[in-house]
């Protein structure tokens, strides 16, 4: 286990790198560093942020100098990690209704990757997919745990346009994207759910640390929850 | 009262000093790109340093007062004029507070620098979305729909004392900070570990015109990276970072919470105003310092922010003045 590495970030914010490989051990380390810190957080922390081996910490510069809060985080870090007593992370359920209009590439994903689409859709929804971190765009979730059988490099020409809510694959991860926007990943399905709204409290759906799941549906059922949503 | 837009300008956006508190979820800071600037500006109308003002970039907007009011302008220099309800045109000043009648406010072209800061007496009272007014414009929400200004936007402003006033009137005092010389030094960064952080320092660089909120690209002769793609990790404003092409990326207010690039350090907190004021085209050099050297000069440009603010009510109480 790497001890906590320390690292200046910006004039207001350290960086904590507790690890070099991007693994589930390495992350479930940080998301319990981060609910620590969040327990006892002093007024001047403003964001606790973590990412898949290291965490942000920004603070309030005009109210603390940047040695006595690394000082505070070091002490923080000192006491193992592991024995912190994290709450268990939830288990978000994310309907998905996969293939047709709905998920444009998944024959041709299937085709390239030399099995059944219904295969590729089974193995999809099989695996639990701890969330790394949140970033990228609001509410824009990466996922880890992905089927090392269904990954595929991106897509040579990425998309103008990927609509909000699609499932997709790209690399070695899986991912959905909160909102229309540009993007390279083969897409799989769409959810009806809208994974980040400002107006909404909380505003994303999936929090760093949680577990997601994914259920399919069919296109009448989209279309019932798309209209709730 | 209300505030109409006539014409939106280059990239007019409603801005307050940022949301802090939802970094994990993937929400950006956002902002004014110099929070110094838009403090000054709404001091002068009597806001709150906190109120909401109007970002102007390259080019101002046309806007329409109901009634008699305040503003300020502050941040680069800006052709504006009034032109009142019998067609007659005043030149509007800059860096000082501005008393205005009904009438059409014009922004015109932007000069020595890339924004202006403007702030209205009342503030912009657009609706805060995760605690605050600012536009978030790559998630779409804040300020006004998430979105820059345009023709026929109607924008509510904040309860402010009445005015009478029957022609523009300013003071004949101004304030201004980063004055014009300032443009030409070189921005200071704190180095990362990364065997090509101190290359940055080595050359010239121009300010590309791809730049926008989010990032300051800079162009030039190319920074070799040893390493590809890092595991992503989190970022800030003033993050420098190395894309597979050498051309670094100083990220600013608009910043995305994570990135994977290879980073090169961190531009300090007193410097990164300084580039919301490079255009396109500009020369950009990099200077490296240590922390100590950033802590020293934050407190400096803390000192000349409060200089300002202590001239500024001197000159606003005095009786001469008013």
């Amino acid at each position: 286990m790497t001890p906590a590495r320390f690292e200046a970030l910006a004039d207001d914010a350290w960086l904590i790198h507790l690890g070099t490989t991007a693994d589930a051990a390495t992350n479930t380390r940080v998301h319990a560093l981060a609910a620590r810190i969040r327990a006892s957080a002093p007024s001047w922390l403003f964001d606790i942020v973590p990412a898949y081996t290291s965490l942000g910490v920004f603070f309030d510069s005009d109210s603390i100098d940047a040695d006595t809060a690394l000082d505070w985080l070091r002490m923080q870090c000192r006491a193992d990690i592991e024995t912190t007593t994290a709450k268990p992370s939830r288990i978000i359920e994310i309907p998905v209704c996969y293939g047709g209009a709905h998920g444009e590439d998944l024959d041709a994903a299937a085709a390239e990757l030399g099995i059944a689409p219904a295969e590729l859709i089974a193995r999809h929804r099989e695996a639990l997919y701890p969330v790394a971190m949140i970033g990228f765009a609001p509410g824009f979730p990466y996922l880890i745990g992905l089927d090392p059988m269904l990954a595929l490099p991106r897509l040579a020409t990425p998309r103008a346009r990927v609509p909000a809510g699609s499932v997709a694959i790209g690399g070695a991860q899986t991912g959905i994207y909160p909102r229309e926007s540009p993007g390279g990943w083969w897409l799989l399905g769409r959810t009806p759910l809208r994974l980040f709204d400002a107006q909404r409290d909380p505003p994303s759906m999936l929090a760093p640390g949680d577990r997601v799941r994914f259920v399919a549906i069919d296109a009448d059922r989209f279309a019932r929850l798309e209209s709730e949503a | 009262m209300m505030l109409h837009v006539r014409h939106g300008g280059a990239l007019t956006t409603v801005q307050d000093r940022g949301r802090s508190g939802w970094r994990h979820l993937g929400v950006a800071h956002a902002g004014a790109l110099d929070a110094a600037q838009a403090a000054l500006a709404n001091h002068m109308v009597g806001n709150p340093a906190d109120a909401a003002v109007l970002e102007l970039t390259l080019r101002g907007p046309v806007l329409e007062f109901e009634q008699p009011t305040r503003i300020a302008l502050c941040g680069a220099w800006i052709d504006a004029h009034f032109e009142d309800a019998h067609a007659q045109r005043h030149v509007v000043p800059c860096g000082r507070p501005v008393t205005l009648p009904a009438g059409t406010l014009r922004l015109g072209t932007i000069r020595s620098g890339l924004r202006v800061w403007l702030a209205v007496a009342g503030g912009i009272d657009a609706p805060p979305v995760l605690g605050s007014r600012s536009t978030d414009l790559r998630g779409g929400f804040g300020g006004l729909d998430g979105r820059a200004l345009r023709a026929g936007d109607v924008l509510p402003l904040g309860a402010r004392n009445a005015i009478e006033v029957d022609a523009p009137t300013s003071p004949k005092w101004w304030i201004a900070l980063d004055p014009v010389a300032s443009m030409q030094d070189a921005i200071r960064y704190v180095p990362s570990a990364s065997t090509e952080a101190l290359m940055l320092a080595e050359r010239a660089w121009n300010v590309d015109a791809h730049s926008n909120r989010q990032g300051l690209r800079c162009s030039g002769d190319a920074i070799v990276a040893t390493a590809g793609e890092q595991i992503s990790a989190p970022v800030a404003p003033g993050t420098i970072q190395l894309p597979p092409d050498g051309q670094p990326i100083v990220l600013l207010a608009d910043a995305q919470t994570v990135g994977g690039y290879p980073r090169l350090g961190h531009v300090i907190a007193a410097d990164l105003p300084r580039l919301a004021q490079r255009r396109a085209g500009d020369t950009l050099r990099f200077v490296a310092v240590d922390a100590i050297a950033a802590r020293a000069a934050a407190r400096r440009r803390q000192g000349e922010i409060a200089r300002l603010h202590w001239a500024i009510d001197l000159a606003l109480n005095d009786p001469l003045e008013r």
